[in-house]
This record gives C-alpha cells, structure tokens and sequence, in this order.
C-alpha cells in the first residue's frame, strides 16, 4: 500500500523535475494512442518533436513556426499565471484573446487605406483594451457581487465567439471581398501590418512583446510589492487579510493583466499570421495557454520554455498530420493528456511516497 | 417577424426537449459537489458521452445501448478526475479544466469516422390515447422515456439527499471531510462514488444531445452546456428541484431563441445565439448578489482535498 506523507516544505528538486517527468509520460501515453491509431508510434513522437526542428527537408519552414504559434501562447499564459497564483481563475482567455482581435482591427480598419505610423500603435492600444474590457466584466461581477469568474469568464467565450462571426459577416466584412465573410486582410496592409522582424525566426511583435511580458511578470513576482502580494494571497490567504492585501484589487488587476495581454495576443495575431478577422481565425490558443501555464508552473521562466514545446506540439503535429495523416484532434487530446499527467505527478513537490501498511490514518 | 407561427403548447414540449441535457448533467453535478467536490470537467464528460453515445448507438442500432455506453464513457472520464484529485490530490480546479480540454480532444478524435451519420431514432414512450388530448397530450404525453428519466432522476436525488441515510453520509462529507472521517465514513471513497455517479449523469446529457436532440455528431457539439449545468448548480443553490426549474428557464430561451431565429426575427442570428449564455451570466449575477443565500447553501468543503494525515 503506498501512502503520502506530507513535506514540511515543498522539494526545490521535484518542482522543477515535475514538468520534464510528465513532459517523458505524456510522450509514453501519446505514443500508446498512436499506436491504437495504427501509427507506429517512434515515428510519430520522432515526427512532433525532433523533425519541425532538426529535420533538414522542414526545418527551414518549421523553426521560425515555433515562435510564431509560442508567441500568443506565452504573452496570454504569464497573464494567466498572475491570476493562477494568487487563486483567481481568468479561463476565458479565448473570449478575450477574440475581442483584443475585433478592436484592434476595428480602430485599425476605421483608418483605411489611410497611412500613417501612429495608427499600428493605436490598433495596439485598442487590441489590449478590448481584452481589457472584456475581462472586467468577470471581474467587476466577481468584485461587486461575488460571482463566480470561473463560469463568467469562461460564458463570455461563447459569447464573444459569437460576436466574432457577426463582425466577420457583418460590420467589418470587406467592402471588396466579393461578399465572403472576413475582414480586409491586415496584414497586407503596410500601416496594419505586423510583419517577421528578423527574416527567417519568425520573430514578429507579438513575440517581442511576449519576451517583454515574462521579463516583466519575472521582475513584479520577484522584486514588487504586488507580486508578493499576489503570491501570498494563493498560497495563505488569511495571512494574506492580516497583511492588508485588498483581494477586490487582486480581482481587478490579475484579471485586467490577463486580458490585455490576451487582447494583445489576438491583435497580434488577426494583423501578422492570421491577417483577418475570419468567423474562425482564434485556434484554440487561449485554452491552450492553460497548459502552458501549468506545465511552466507558473513561473515566467518556465512558461517561456513551456510556450515552445507547446508550440513545437503544435508544428510537429501539423508535421504529422501532413506526414503520417495523424488527425489533428490527436494532438489536442495528446495536449489534454499532457496537464493530466503534469497535475498527477504535481504531487511529488508537496508530498513523499511512502511503502508500508501504516497504521489506519 | 410572424409571432403567430409559434405555437405555446409546442414550444413547451420542444423547451422540455431542450431542458434534458443540462438537466441531467447539472443533477449529476449537484451530487458531487454536495459531496465536496468542484468538478469543472461537466463540458468534456459531456461530449464524451455524446461521441460514445452516438458511436455504440449507430454499431449497434441500439440507442439504449447508445445511452449506455454513453454513461459509462461519462463515468470513464470522471474516473480519471476522481484519481487525480482523490488519490493524488491535484488541484480540482485545474483538473476539471484539463477534463475538458482533454474530452473535446479525445471526443473529435473518436467522432471522426462518425460525422454525418444519423443515429437510429429513440421512439417515443407510447401513452395510448393520452397522447391525443389537446394542449396536455402536447406538452406532457409525445415525449421519448429520457425526458421522464431525467426528471425521475431528480426526484430521486432529492429523495437521497433528504430522507436516506446515504443522502445524510454524502451531505456529512461535502460539509466537514474532518469530521467526516472521524466518525469513520471513508471520505475518498464516498467522493469516488458521488464522482463516478456525476460523469454518468453528465455522459447521458451529451449523450441526449447527439442522439435526440442534433441528432447528428459535429466537433463541440456540446457548445458549452456543460459549463450551463455548472451554473444552474449555483443557480438552483445546491437544491434538486430548482435544477428542474432553471433547465426549463434555460431550455426556454434557448428553444425560444431558436423560434425567433426561424420566424425571421429583425435580431441578427448571433446575437440571439448569444443569449442562452448572457442570461446565464445575468442570472448567476443575480444569486450571488444575495449576500448570504449562496454562502449558506454552498457544501463548506467544496473544492477542498482531504488528506488524511492528522
């Protein structure tokens, strides 16, 4: 029989030893459904994790992916995390990733075919105030009435998914788009555009703005007065009352961090790699992020690196799909299975794993 | 817009209809949080009912063993839920979040082989010449038997909670796991048990879904009625007999946006797609302004992993 006894103090080695033993179990169970698949699964593992990167026929295409799709998923996961670690649970990331997209293209096309340097940074402003806004919704009900930011944070995705498709079909549909449902392509658009800073990395704003954001949220948790307070009020949250931190201002800032930077991973992305405003550009990143998050373990540092393998899942599984016809609904089940194993052997950090028949506890 | 094209004694039968799936998961999901436990994956054991449902139903013609099998997926899920957060602790927050994405992964990959295939028809309870009076026979007497279980299994939950010895335990151990376990009731298992119990429930929702009422299986066919039974919980403040009365409301709206889209109402499309949510939004606002009301009736342990190491 094994028991768990508590640790006095979590172990520094399990924590960081965690993420790599799941990272090791998740390729045994995915390599598992694979093979249920009738894939051999060596090869499939091979083709997601080591050809997008090392391979010398995808290679060049493949690499600069990986910062294109790690972007969106680190800037929204060091949002998250903030609200993670203090106990607040912002999981409408999608929602607000979406309306950060809609107003940021919105000010953005209101100028067309005007050019003029100042409107990208102003489509930027708008971007991170449309997810802005959007997360305040949770957090003003959660603040003024005690509801849970959970399930609003979470409706508001529908909702916003919505209002997606009626701006791709109705208010910024392009006038010359022949009446097909989208917008103008902004990334055509010099003014709009978002375009590769460095030829060849894949390196566009979003991503300097994602190093920006973990160096940032690194800097506020380790050395700021409020990611103290943050950190306190997750993990003792009475102290946290007795220390006078205000969690009405926890609510509001943790939640208002996550959408703007949600926001700005959507303007991000509707003016570079998706460049237009379709009924269906959003690809999930904002759930996504979730497992970055955890699989980072809420630290910055470990959501950067967290953000590349899950973008590497991302690229290696259109490698596969492409490759070996592996469904692309399998890499999403696989990405699934990876917070499962990430969260069961979470347990290593907080308690030891004893034999034994200890007496009835 | 023609109003006059909507028939009252139709769309209460059809919101009825539409009621079931929340309905079912949301009973399921009050047992399990009246037992302390805060399972946020209703969504992903949902649609994994409904691809298990739909995929036995059509191999085997059966959509009873449909139904089965669609419970028993629902619970398969749960059981993973169950492990990680009574065995191994992990956060029931995270977890439940990770259900879902893992079931929406997992159920497109199994529905693949399956999309636009019809399931065989679940036929209708026959109550003879009941079934012809006017407005009655309508709403009340055309229904297939999940409606009647569904409202059947209310009851029974209710019965449970209130008058069972069962009920008292599983209450006993969403209030104060600590005492609980002093008294000698094994809190894990009884979890284990309320957990398996709520991905049945929620399986047979999604299961409704893909086999009555779409009837048809489309990726995300669940769009987010699992997270509605999540708040129907809050919004029926932990009591099974107001489970019934907020599906119908949301039954309601969903069925009656559906007639105003029909009947070619001046709203856009999407934004009456959008209500079903923004009123659950509205009405989880409501309940939980009343200070007090949701705190009292709230399980005191819910959301909180018992460790039995004192």
């Amino acid at each position: 029989m094994f028991i768990l006894e508590k640790r006095p103090t979590p172990s520094r080695f399990w924590m960081a030893a965690t993420p790599i033993l799941a990272v090791i179990l998740t390729m045994i169970a995915g390599g598992l459904m694979f093979a249920i698949l009738g894939k051999d699964p060596f090869v499939a593992i091979r083709t997601i994790f080591w050809d997008p990167l090392f391979d010398p026929q995808f290679a060049s295409y493949s690499r600069p992916q990986l910062l294109v799709k790690a972007g969106p998923l680190i800037l929204i996961a060091i949002g998250l995390s903030l609200g993670f670690r203090a106990g607040i649970w912002n999981i409408g990331a999608e929602g607000q990733y979406i309306m950060g997209a809609i107003f940021g293209a919105a000010a953005g096309l209101a100028f067309y075919p005007s050019e003029n340097r100042l409107i990208f940074p102003l489509m930027v402003a708008a971007g991170a105030f449309g997810g802005w806004v959007w997360a305040m919704i949770p957090a003003i009900l959660r603040t003024r009435f005690r509801t849970n930011e959970i399930l609003v944070s979470l409706l508001l995705v529908y909702v916003a998914q919505s209002l997606l498709a009626s701006m791709a079909l109705g208010a910024l549909r392009s006038p010359d788009g022949g009446g097909f449902p989208g917008s103008r392509n902004l990334s055509q658009w010099a003014t709009s555009a978002n375009p590769e800073l460095i030829v060849g990395t894949g390196m566009h704003w979003g991503v300097v703005t994602a190093f920006i954001a973990v160096i940032a949220s690194y800097i506020l948790l380790q050395r700021h007065i409020l990611g103290f307070q943050i950190r306190l009020a997750g993990e003792a949250p009475r102290a946290a009352r007795f220390a006078g931190v205000n969690p009405n201002r926890l609510v509001v800032l943790c939640l208002g961090v996550s959408g703007a930077l949600a926001g700005l991973a959507g303007l991000f992305e509707v003016t570079g790699p998706a460049g237009q405003i379709s009924i269906d550009f959003n690809s999930g990143y904002g759930f996504t992020a979730i497992i970055v998050a955890f699989l980072g373990r809420l630290n910055p540092i470990g959501i950067l690196l967290a953000g590349l393998l899950m973008a590497l899942t991302y690229i290696g599984g259109e490698l596969a799909q492409f490759m070996l016809g592996l469904p692309s609904a399998a890499i999403q089940a696989f990405q699934g299975m990876l917070l499962f194993f990430l969260l069961a052997v979470d347990m290593l950090g907080n308690y030891r794993i004893r034999l034994g028949f200890g007496r009835a506890a | 817009m023609d109003l006059s094209a909507i028939n009252p004694a139709v769309l209460i039968a059809s919101l009825m209809v539409a009621a079931v799936p929340i309905m079912l998961a949301a009973t399921g999901e009050l047992v399990v949080e009246k037992a302390g436990v805060l399972n946020l994956g209703v969504e992903g054991m949902m649609i994994m009912g409904a691809v298990c449902g739909l995929a036995i139903a059509v191999e085997a013609e059966s959509p009873v063993l449909g139904f089965v099998a669609a419970a028993a997926g629902g619970a398969a899920l749960s059981l993973i839920f169950a492990f990680l957060t009574q065995v191994l602790l992990a956060n029931q927050v995270a977890t439940g979040l990770a259900l879902t994405l893992f079931g929406l992964g997992l159920s497109s990959l199994i529905g693949q082989g399956y999309v636009g295939i019809k399931p065989p028809p679940t036929p209708r309870l026959d109550f003879g010449p009941l079934t012809d009076i006017p407005v009655l026979g309508t709403i009340l007497f055309r229904h297939d038997p999940v409606v009647y279980l569904s409202v059947l299994i209310i009851a029974a939950v209710w019965a449970l909670l209130k008058f069972t010895r069962a009920g008292l335990i599983l209450r006993a151990v969403g209030e104060n796991h600590d005492a609980a376990h002093a008294l000698g009731y094994k809190v894990q298992r009884i979890r284990l048990a309320a957990i398996l119990f709520g991905g049945a429930m929620a399986g047979l929702g999604g299961a409704y879904i893909s086999l009555v009422r779409v009837p048809q299986w489309t990726d995300g066919i669940t769009a987010g009625a699992g997270w509605i039974a999540l708040a129907i919980v809050v919004f029926a403040s932990w009591k099974p007999w107001r489970i019934l009365l907020g599906a119908y409301l949301f039954g309601g709206i969903t069925v009656l946006q559906l007639n105003l889209q029909a009947a070619g109402a001046r709203i856009p499309i999407e934004y009456l797609s959008m209500s079903p949510y923004l009123i659950t939004i509205l009405v989880l606002v409501i309940m939980s302004a009343d200070r007090g009301r949701a705190a009292l009736n709230a399980p005191a342990a819910l959301g909180r992993n018992f460790h039995a190491s004192r």
